[in-house]
């Protein structure tokens, strides 16, 4: 019988144990990517068989050996944990399916690296999500840094080579920070566990506020470069060089993600709301993820290339979502928490369907979809519904999302950035409906003919992820509960803490 | 019996090599490699009993193992001692050199088609005397193995490019004048304590520290070793003499020649002048930590300027030293624990990327960086794996073993209250990924000329070769998995 407490260890591994399978099997496509899919769901089935768990607030797992002296390696799922896990491994079945439809559509090369850095970075992003302390945290976040560098310069041209190089820079330099960071807090607290609501050593030491604030800048510049928080973003729209499938579930979900991910982590399980607001740095937060929001918001109009007006607009988002731990109300950590989901499952659409666009049209510019709705109906049947969700329009949910983050800025009576929600959300409207528009009711041009909807690998997994956040709107509880378990994780960060 | 004896057993083993590959050179030329593996090999495992038995004696409450030579007892005769840390360094020492002699056969043929039971020989003698250098509790046997090994390494260096003898030269005169100023150093001791023994001038320094004498006697020790550790800025004769050299003696003598120095960098700041009463009068080991931290910068700068491979990675151990040093002058458990493990990944990390850049250099007959391009991932996919493992050690990236050393270091300058050292750690860990991606991508991404991927042939060494080199990369993965116990028992080694 399967001991529950190795539940953790297993879903980070099963994608590494298929790295070794999917190289071996390098000379027959179909038994490689049989393997990645067989470790996708497996993944998925452990995540999901945790979820019963998490919604009772437990945590499964634990240390299981020593890592460096005095920090353990530790594995835990909390429903945090669980919560982006799940997102993230469910994300991968559509994502391999996808990837299949678009690597071979467009006759990549050196599938197999693909596939099996591929693999890697799920592994590292699954660890990331449970991380146990912030020690087992930089650990992954560090793998997953390097796992996805041989996914972004895969197409080895001079510009994925230039922005490969430009990603290594950022998110090196970030890890090396988050790295200081722990160090600092280490020597003083001597010990880097994630506690609901804060460590409980931090609000009884004696720690000058001028060190806090130093801890607390290198940590959030740390997770905030892959969060892609202004003036730490610019890594990610030059990342878009990556083939769409890497867009799509890394710079979309996992790795930007890991990010927003631990922003929470640090703000909420390592400093603690209290001792935040105490030094003032939530205000710093706010502001820096509210300038991004808008911002990021105006840079995405300026782009034509479709894949790079995405990368703004996750930019944008990404600092929803910051900026809902940075209220530090209730409904702020809880829109939060559900704006991950949300914008996953709408982002990755987006993205999906932008891929599709580019192996069966070969356009990757806004300006040469006229008519091309009329082609592709599904896939841009899908993508309406994805930039629906992204301004916020019900019942899809990211409306639901962001309705959560603006009762955030009202319970925390933050009149500005309650404005500016509502000025980025008509923004998201401004620079994704002209892409409908254009598609829907523009002429198309001779170039069309003769081509159909992408193959069927490409447009199920998008109608798919489509589909679910209409139902994730519609119905927040329907099969994984994400509206419960976002509620748990918020209870769990506002009453479990020793402060 | 074997107990008592074991300190005394690794040079002897070591001679009687160094004369067998002599006397069995004269007719058999090729039992000179084997042999001297062999014997390296013997070290390398007396060193774990060594290891093992100190570490039973000390849970026992018993001391070192002390063995003195000729039945004359310290102080007045010459001492062998073999306690914690000596084992550690052993086992370094004799474990790389046993895998890099045994993967030096493959490159004999382009190297020394002259005379290999002479190198060989010589390789021994060298080895021989950075054991006893580790092994002895006198410092005027210290200068005496000291010696030993220079001399050899001056002839192994010699052999080589038509610029190595230069290089040689150089190193020769640098290393004399390093060695005169440490055996001056030793002779002040002498004339202010009447003593060469270590353990025993460990009970008269503390009455002598506030003399000037003794501040002269340091300074002068730790100038001479500076020289021999190239701590900056006395590494003069270092990048020059790897880079010319033949690519077996710098696979041998770049991970663990330095690191001896620094052994006895640690012997003498931390042991025999038990420093923390000395640097409450004269902030030395401050001093050192700076120009440590100086030289890490300071290689790792010059290690991205330069076109050779084999220069880049002189320079990188320059700044990587620095790393060693710096841990060691910070004088406390956390950073002096990190400087240890750093002597053993460093050892694992240099002796693997001098083996890569050997094989290169056997196939390519060059290690000009400017002509690396991604057909050498296909013809040597093995070789560029392996540096690719050492390469993300080396930059300080989990999991690999390298970034737990610099994690205990950034911990160590944190304790120490150094804050322009903790930047250095940092900032050193960016400039090494600097130049090693800089390869790693010309590796595997830059087009050889023309505009598709290469489709050379794979063109890979011996696996004789390829797997030496392998498995040290693994061990750097399996240390980083595994550093914790190691860490604690090296943290123990700090002397209280």
């Amino acid at each position: 019988m399967l001991q529950i407490e190795y539940i953790p260890l297993l879903a980070v591994l099963v994608s590494l144990f298929a790295i070794p399978l999917i190289a071996l099997s390098s000379s027959r496509p179909n038994l490689r990517e049989a393997w990645t899919f067989i470790a996708a769901f497996i993944k998925f089935g452990l995540v999901v068989s945790l979820i019963p768990g998490a919604l009772r607030g437990e945590t499964v797992g634990g240390a299981l050996f020593e890592i460096a002296p005095g920090l353990p390696f530790e594995l835990e799922a909390d429903p945090l944990g669980v919560f982006f896990a799940l997102i993230a491994s469910g994300l991968w079945i559509f994502t391999s399916a996808y990837s299949i439809g678009y690597m071979r559509g467009n006759s990549e090369v050196k599938q197999t690296r693909f596939f099996a850095a591929f693999a890697m970075s799920l592994s590292s992003t699954i660890g990331v999500a449970f991380a146990g302390n912030l020690f087992t945290f930089i650990f992954f976040y560090e793998i997953l840094t390097l796992s996805t560098y041989p996914l972004v310069v895969h197409k080895e041209s001079d510009a994925a080579i230039e922005a490969a190089r430009k990603y290594l820079t950022y998110t090196l330099t970030a890890g090396l920070l988050l790295v200081a960071g722990a160090g600092l807090l280490y020597m003083e607290t001597g010990t880097l566990d994630f506690e609901a609501g804060g460590l409980a050593a931090l609000t009884t030491s004696t720690i000058s506020p001028g060190k806090l604030w130093v801890i607390f800048v290198l940590m959030f510049i740390g997770v905030g470069v892959k969060a892609g928080v202004m003036p730490l973003h610019s890594w990610l729209p030059s990342a878009m060089a990556a083939p769409t499938p890497v867009s799509s579930l890394l710079h979309a979900v996992a790795v930007v993600k890991s990010g927003v991910f631990g922003v929470l982590r640090v703000s909420g399980f390592v400093f603690g709301f209290g001792v935040l607001q105490q030094i003032g740095a939530d205000v710093v937060m706010m502001v820096l993820s509210a300038f991004t929001l808008t911002v990021a918001s105006f840079l995405a109009f300026k782009q034509d290339n479709l894949k790079r007006r995405l990368a703004y607009s996750t930019v944008g988002h990404l600092s929803y979502i910051v900026l809902g731990v940075s209220l530090m109300t209730m409904s702020g950590v809880l829109g939060s928490v559900l704006h991950i989901a949300a914008h996953a499952t709408m982002k990755i659409t987006l993205f999906f369907c932008a891929g599709a666009i580019y192996v069966n049209l070969h356009k990757d510019s806004i300006s040469q979809l006229d008519g091309a709705a009329k082609v592709m109906p599904w896939t841009f049947a899908a993508f309406t519904i994805g930039a629906m969700g992204l301004t916020g329009i019900p019942p899809i949910n990211g409306f639901f999302s962001k309705w959560t983050l603006a009762l955030g800025t009202i319970e925390a009576a933050q009149w500005i950035p309650l404005g500016l929600l509502i000025l980025s959300g008509l923004m998201n409207a401004g620079y994704f409906f002209p892409i409908v528009a254009r598609a829907y009711f523009k002429p198309g041009g001779q170039d069309l003919e003769g081509h159909g909807e992408a193959n069927p690998w490409m447009v199920v997994p998008l109608v798919s992820t489509a589909l679910l956040s209409v139902v994730f709107g519609l119905f927040p509880n329907a099969f994984v509960h994400i509206l419960d378990l976002a509620t748990v994780i918020m209870e769990q960060i506002f009453y479990s803490g020793g402060t | 019996m074997i107990e008592a004896n074991l300190p005394a057993m690794f040079v002897v083993s070591y001679i009687s090599v160094a004369l067998l590959i002599v006397l069995a050179g004269v007719r058999f030329k090729q039992s000179a490699q084997p042999l001297a593996t062999m014997g390296a090999l013997v070290a390398a495992l007396l060193s774990i009993v060594g290891w093992i038995v100190v570490q039973a004696n000390t849970d026992a409450g018993f001391s070192a193992i002390r063995y003195g030579f000729g039945g004359w007892a310290p102080p007045i005769g010459i001492e062998f001692v073999l306690d914690g840390l000596s084992a550690f360094f052993l086992m370094v020492v004799n474990g790389v050199a046993a895998v890099v002699l045994w993967h030096s056969a493959g490159n004999i043929e382009k190297h020394l088609d002259a005379h290999p039971p002479t190198f060989y020989a010589l390789a021994s003698l060298f080895l021989l005397g950075l054991n006893g250098m580790i092994l002895t509790g006198d410092l005027f046997n210290l200068y005496v193995f000291l010696e030993i090994s220079s001399l050899s390494s001056y002839a192994l260096i010699a052999i080589g490019s038509r610029q190595a003898p230069l290089a040689a030269f150089r190193y020769l005169i640098l290393g004399t004048v390093g060695g005169t100023f440490y055996l001056i150093g030793v002779g002040f001791m002498y004339a202010m304590t009447g003593t060469l023994n270590m353990i025993d001038m460990m009970d008269i320094v503390p009455l002598l520290a506030q003399e000037p004498g003794v501040l002269v006697a340091l300074l002068l020790m730790i100038i001479g070793i500076g020289v021999k550790a190239a701590l900056f800025p006395l590494y003069g004769w270092l990048p020059e003499s790897y880079t010319q050299t033949n690519s077996i003696s710098s696979a041998l003598i770049a991970p663990i020649g330095t690191k001896v120095a620094a052994y006895v960098m640690i012997r003498i700041l931390l042991y025999v002048f038990g420093a923390t009463e000395l640097n409450a009068v004269w902030p030395l080991s401050d001093a050192i930590a700076l120009l440590a931290g100086a030289g890490i910068l300071f290689g790792s700068v010059m290690a991205i300027l330069q076109k050779n491979l084999k220069r880049m990675l002189a320079f990188s151990s320059i700044s990587q030293i620095g790393y060693i040093l710096m841990g060691v002058a910070l004088m406390n458990p956390l950073a002096f624990a990190g400087a240890l493990f750093h002597v053993l990944n460093h050892a694992l990390m240099k002796a693997t990327l001098f083996m890569v850049s050997s094989h290169l250099e056997h196939q390519e007959g060059s290690v000009d960086i400017r002509d690396f391009n991604d057909s050498y991932r296909v013809k040597y996919p093995w070789s560029m794996a392996t540096f690719t493992l050492a390469a993300i050690s080396m930059i300080g990236l989990p999991p690999m073993a390298g970034f737990f050393s610099k994690w205990m270091l950034a911990l160590g300058t944190i304790e120490a209250g150094h804050w322009f050292l903790f930047g250095v750690i940092l900032s050193s860990s960016l400039l090494n990924a600097v130049y090693f991606f800089g390869i790693l991508e010309k590796v595997y991404l830059r087009r050889s000329g023309q505009k598709e991927a290469s489709k050379d042939p794979m063109n890979e060494v011996s696996w004789g070769m390829r797997l030496p080199a392998l498995m040290l990369a693994v061990a750097l993965l399996v240390f980083g998995f595994f550093n914790a116990p190691v860490l604690e028992l090296l943290q123990s080694l700090f002397p209280t």
